[in-house]
Order: structure tokens, then C-alpha cells, then sequence
């Protein structure tokens, strides 16, 4: 494998881990536990590192994983107080753990490759130099062994809990009154979280390891109304956006964490403009069908109201009817085309009449405005 | 730890209504949220087999009463038995329907998905509900007349739909005892009728319906049993037997007008709470 294949390929299997997760903390609406928790296990991975564990050992990621967890216990007792609220608890839980974890490297670990930088950013594109060797053999990038486990541990979790997770995600209380308890689900996951946050240390540094977990997740929703569509697809936009970004930071000689999370931007931005169902186009495009339907219902409404009263002639001119519903002309001919076209209306000289179909239309809407018998129904009809 | 001390107390009590004749039993119930007490010393045997209404005013702990049946809230002091037994044995007995607003109807899921969610109390963990766990889901959604939208992704429903959604989860769980937090919570007629059309059917086959509910004029029509509430139980018992404004006035206080229980001033006719009156106390 060429050192450009294993950086993909570890940026791959961290996007994928951290998007399996992170959908769980977009769905329970804790987005913002997602960079708590990813600053937090600075100080776990810190006092670990002193203790004696060299990087990448199991005891660092043991050390991140209790420190994520205790970050979430810390906020959410916080909240309990009823003292701050979530938001200002979070706000002010994980810098300061953060803050803490900084002052240790800074004053005790400086001289040792555990920088400020590298835990900020990570360092993919030394990640390939580090190798991991059993029984004298070389197999692979050590970075691409923790973003693998991370990514294995990830998805046998969602796939081994998948009914729990949904369950305790959907309806917490319901899940607690059939026995499945909310507490160990919530805390399983946050471990789960922390551990993955640590894992994608090496390849995108903590402070993007948020944009990877919301990212893809939120860009996900907004394809899918199915969990398990969700899932796989966050996984593959958060692969997309680390194999995008890696190019791009080639193409552009830049840090290869930041063009990744740029591109999981773009990547939101791309499904957030054109999903076709909830994207912004799609719903701009909806609303003016709405609207058009609407104004085509108000007028049939209108010759309904007047049909057969003395000012019937007057109210249905064409000349002066965008008078009559205060519209501008413009407005009044689009509709007039719509209801033609549609069959609801047509034109008799300069009058403009109802068809049976614009009469029933216009028919539905008063009795759902006017339920039978409140004895306001509308004259005429 | 307090079990002791109750039971002592209730020695007497226990003998006139053994706990086990009841499906659902409440003694010296206390609840408190930062030492305010929100349900006082509840004392509560709800008889097996009846259609249970729970009415009280707004902050009386109505919702805080069903939370702690299904142990959701910690009680200060009192035990809750389950056909004689605690909730943590008899899970399997007891279905649990929650305010249509608790959850995130933006959820990525679908009508049939959350209806088999009913199942997963059977299945336990780890296991995936089958093609056996599907059908139940389906033959609950046909009873509440929503099969035609089991696919449907669940945002897209009504508010009467949903509530007919979580019934249908529920009766999945094949309970004997049903507890219900405000079903018919702006739910339209046509729902309101299929619901309570269930509900007798579950009393009909010999099961317990415990349903928090608003709106006292129809209690008569609905329900056989009630419970008036209000931080402590004001009555309960027969609704023939209970429901009269004496103790509708003891449970609301000054603000019995809300609910069109008010005082007849507007002619006998109008008012719901003479006629059942007239029949209970010539």
C-alpha cells in the first residue's frame, strides 16, 4: 500500500466510525455533547500519557473514554441542579477539562511528541511513518489499526444494539417502562462516543472529530425517514467528505483535517440545498405549489360566493377582479391560466365563469370551514 | 425499606381490600420533586377488569401518578403492587402510552416500525423482531384502523393518527393493564370514537384501562370507574358512585366552570354535571 492509500484509507475508517455515533447524538438532539466529549478526552489522554502509557496504547484510549464519560456525568449533573441550564453546563464543563488537559501538556509532556497541534489537528499525513509491527512483521499504519478497531467497534455495536439504541432514542420512557434501562443505553453510548473521539484523534485531530459526527448524520437525515438507511448512509457521506477532503488538500497543499471538514461541509451543504424531498429547493418549490393551488382554491371561492347574486356580473369581470381581491394583475392572470389549465374556470367575453370542478373544489372548502348545521354556511351553495 | 412501616400500617386496610383482588394498587403514595410534594399520601385499588378514568386539575399529578406505576418517577414513601406483585415483575403485564408530545415525531421511522417497538419487551435484548413480531404489528394497526399506513414515515401524520399509533404499540404489548396519558389529547371525533370503542374492547376481554383524562363530561359516557385527584386523592370508586360535583368541587376547587361542569346558570340542560346528578341523587 502506497503511504497515500493508507491516509485515505484511515481518514475513510474514522469519517465511518465517527458518523455511526454521531447519528445516535444528532437523532437525541446532543449534538453539541459530540465536541464536549471530543475536548474532554484531552485530560484522560494526558494523565494517561504520564502514567506511563506510551501513545497508542490501550491505556490512553482508556484513559480518553473515562474522561469523555465523566464529562457527560458532569454536565448532566450540572443540569440537575436546575442551577444552569444544558447548554451553559456544557459550555462550561468541557473548556475547562479541555483548558486542564492543555496546561499538562504544555507543562509536563512538551518534550514529547504530544503536542498542541497534533491533538488539535492530528497528524494524518505523518500517520503512515508510525507502523505497527507483530512478530517482527510490518503490518500497516498504526493509525489505520485504531481507526479500523474504532470503526469495527462502531458497527458492531449499532448492529448488536441496533432495537435498544432506536428504542431508547425514539422514546426513552417507554423504553424504561418495557426494562430496557435508559441510564446504561445512555452511557454505553457516550462510551462508545468518547472512544471513537479518541480514536480519530491521530486522524483528524479532536477539534474536527465534531464536524465528522454531526456532519454526515444531519446531512443524512435529511435523505432518509428510515434508521437503518440512516446509518449506512451518514457512514458514506462521512467517507466521501474524508476521501473529497484528503484531495483536496493535496490539490490545495493544505492541513488535511481542515479540508476534511470542509468538505463534510460542503457535503451538508450540497444534501441541505438539493434532497429531494426536504432539501431547500425542493421545499421552496413545494411552497410555490402550495401557493399557487391556494390562490387557485381563493378565487374559485370567490365566483362560488357570488354565483347567482346580483353583483355576480361585477364580481367576476376580469378587468376589475384583481380590484375585488386586492391582487396585482400579474397575480390574477398566473391564477386565472392555473385554473383554466385545470379546468376549473373558463372565459365568457370579459366574465369569467365557474366549471363543475372549480364549483366542487370551491365546495370541499366550505363544508371544511363550515361544518354542517353551525348554520353559518355561506349563501349560494 | 419503607415497605415495612406500610404494610404494618395498612394491616387493617389490607384485610377489607386484599391487593391482589386489585389489577393496579396504590398505598401511602408520596412524591415530591425538590421536597414539594406533588402527590400526598395517595391511597388508590383500582378492581380488575374496569375502565379507569384519572381527572383532576392542572398541576394535580395526574401524569406524575402514571410515571410512578411504571417506577419512570421515585417515590418518596408508598408502594405500588400490580395485581399483587411490584412493576419490576410484571412488566410484561403492563403497556404503557405516553403523551403524544414526549417523543420526536421527526424520528426516522416508520408507523409499522414503532407500532413492533410494542414487541421488544418479549423479545428481550439482543434479539430482532421476525416476521411473527411484524404480524402482531400489523393486526394492531389493522384493530385501530391504520394498516393502509404502515409504511407511512411517521412525521407525516396527524395528531389523531399518532395517538392511534401508540394505542396500536400498546395493544402489541397484549397487557392486562393499560395505562394512558391523555389519549385523546387533541385528537379529532373520528379518533376519539375509534379510541374509546378500543378501550371498551380491552375492558371486554377482561382488562384494565387506566386512562389520565380531561374532559369531565364525557366521563360518564366513557368510563365506569374514577379516580378525582388533586396533590391528594379526593375519590375514587364507580363513577355512578363518585362522580359528583360535591367532590368534582373538593378536586377543582373554585375552578369547576372549566371543564363545563359549571354551576347551572345556564339551564339545567346545558349543564352535563346536573344530569348525571339528577340520576345519582333524586
Amino acid at each position: 500500500m502506497t503511504p497515500q492509500t493508507e491516509i485515505q484509507l484511515i481518514a475513510v475508517a474514522a469519517a465511518a466510525a465517527c458518523a455511526l455515533s454521531g447519528t445516535f447524538l444528532v437523532l437525541r438532539r446532543m449534538a453539541m455533547i459530540a465536541d464536549a466529549v471530543s475536548h474532554a478526552v484531552l485530560p484522560g489522554i494526558v494523565i494517561a500519557f504520564l502514567l506511563g502509557g506510551g501513545l497508542g496504547s490501550p491505556l490512553l484510549a482508556f484513559g480518553a473514554a473515562l474522561s469523555g464519560v465523566a464529562t457527560v456525568a458532569l454536565v448532566e449533573a450540572l443540569q440537575r441542579t436546575k442551577l444552569v441550564k444544558e447548554d451553559t453546563a456544557i459550555g462550561l464543563v468541557f473548556p475547562a477539562l479541555f483548558a486542564f488537559g492543555v496546561v499538562l501538556v504544555s507543562r509536563y509532556a512538551d518534550h514529547v511528541h504530544l503536542d498542541v497541534d497534533a491533538v488539535l489537528l492530528g497528524e494524518l499525513a505523518f500517520a503512515p511513518f508510525e507502523r505497527m509491527i507483530i512478530a517482527g512483521r510490518d503490518v500497516g499504519p498504526r493509525a489505520l489499526w485504531i481507526a479500523g478497531g474504532a470503526l469495527v467497534l462502531n458497527v458492531a455495536a449499532v448492529s448488536v444494539f441496533f432495537k435498544e439504541l432506536k428504542l431508547v432514542t425514539f422514546d426513552p420512557a417507554l423504553a424504561a417502562a418495557l426494562g430496557f434501562s435508559p441510564l446504561l443505553l445512555h452511557y454505553g453510548l457516550m462510551t462508545l462516543v468518547s472512544a471513537t473521539a479518541v480514536a480519530s484523534f491521530d486522524a483528524v485531530g479532536l477539534v474536527l472529530v465534531v464536524a465528522l459526527m454531526v456532519g454526515p448524520a444531519a446531512a443524512a437525515w435529511l435523505l432518509t425517514d428510515r434508521l437503518a438507511v440512516l446509518l449506512p448512509l451518514a457512514a458514506g457521506l462521512g467517507a466521501t467528505s474524508a476521501v473529497a477532503g484528503y484531495w483536496l488538500a493535496r490539490w490545495f497543499d493544505a492541513s488535511i483535517a481542515g479540508a476534511m471538514a470542509v468538505c463534510v461541509g460542503l457535503v451538508f451543504l450540497l444534501v441541505f440545498s438539493f434532497a429531494p424531498r426536504r432539501g431547500l429547493l425542493a421545499r421552496r418549490r413545494m411552497l410555490a405549489t402550495q401557493r399557487r393551488e391556494f390562490a387557485m382554491t381563493l378565487l374559485a371561492v370567490h365566483l362560488a360566493q357570488h354565483e347567482g347574486t346580483v353583483d355576480e356580473a361585477d364580481e367576476s369581470r376580469l378587468a376589475s377582479l384583481h380590484l375585488h381581491l386586492h391582487w396585482d394583475e400579474d397575480r390574477l392572470r398566473r391564477t386565472v391560466r392555473d385554473g383554466l389549465n385545470r379546468g376549473w374556470l373558463r372565459r365568457e367575453d370579459d366574465r369569467l365563469l365557474l366549471e363543475d370542478a372549480g364549483r366542487s373544489a370551491a365546495r370541499t372548502v366550505f363544508a371544511r370551514a363550515w361544518p354542517q348545521g353551525t348554520g353559518t354556511t355561506p349563501h349560494r351553495i | 425499606m419503607n415497605d415495612d412501616v406500610v404494610k404494618n400500617r395498612h394491616t387493617e386496610t389490607s384485610t377489607v381490600h386484599p391487593a391482589t383482588d386489585a389489577a393496579v394498587s396504590v398505598h401511602d403514595l408520596t412524591v415530591a420533586y425538590r421536597e414539594q410534594p406533588v402527590l400526598w399520601d395517595v391511597d388508590l385499588d383500582i378492581p380488575s377488569g374496569v375502565l379507569a378514568a384519572i381527572v383532576g386539575p392542572n398541576g394535580a399529578g395526574k401524569t406524575t401518578l402514571l410515571k410512578s406505576l411504571l417506577d419512570l418517577v421515585p417515590s418518596v414513601s408508598g408502594r405500588i403492587r400490580f395485581h399483587g406483585e411490584p412493576f419490576r415483575a410484571r412488566r410484561r403485564d403492563v403497556a404503557y402510552v405516553p403523551q403524544r408530545g414526549s417523543v420526536d415525531w421527526d424520528f426516522p421511522t416508520t408507523v409499522a416500525d414503532v407500532v413492533t417497538m410494542g414487541t421488544y419487551r418479549r423479545l428481550g435484548w439482543l434479539r430482532r423482531p421476525g416476521h411473527t413480531e411484524h404480524e402482531a404489528a400489523m393486526t394492531a394497526l389493522r384493530r385501530v384502523g391504520m394498516a393502509d399506513l404502515a409504511t407511512r414515515q411517521i412525521s407525516e401524520l396527524s395528531g389523531g393518527q399518532q395517538q392511534r399509533v401508540f394505542l396500536a404499540r400498546a395493544l402489541v404489548q397484549d397487557a392486562s393493564v393499560y395505562i394512558m396519558d391523555e389519549p385523546f389529547q387533541g385528537v379529532d371525533a373520528t379518533t376519539e370514537r375509534t379510541i374509546i370503542e378500543l378501550l371498551k374492547e380491552l375492558r371486554g376481554e377482561g382488562r384494565t384501562v387506566l386512562v389520565v383524562h380531561h374532559d369531565l363530561q364525557t366521563v360518564p359516557d366513557y368510563f365506569d370507574w374514577v379516580a378525582l385527584l388533586n396533590v391528594r386523592l379526593v375519590a375514587a370508586g364507580p363513577v355512578r358512585e363518585v362522580f359528583t360535583q360535591e367532590n368534582l368541587r373538593l378536586a377543582y376547587g373554585g375552578r369547576v366552570g372549566f371543564a363545563g361542569t359549571k354551576e347551572p346558570t345556564s339551564g339545567p340542560d346545558k349543564d352535563p354535571t346536573s344530569s348525571y346528578m339528577g340520576r345519582i341523587r333524586p
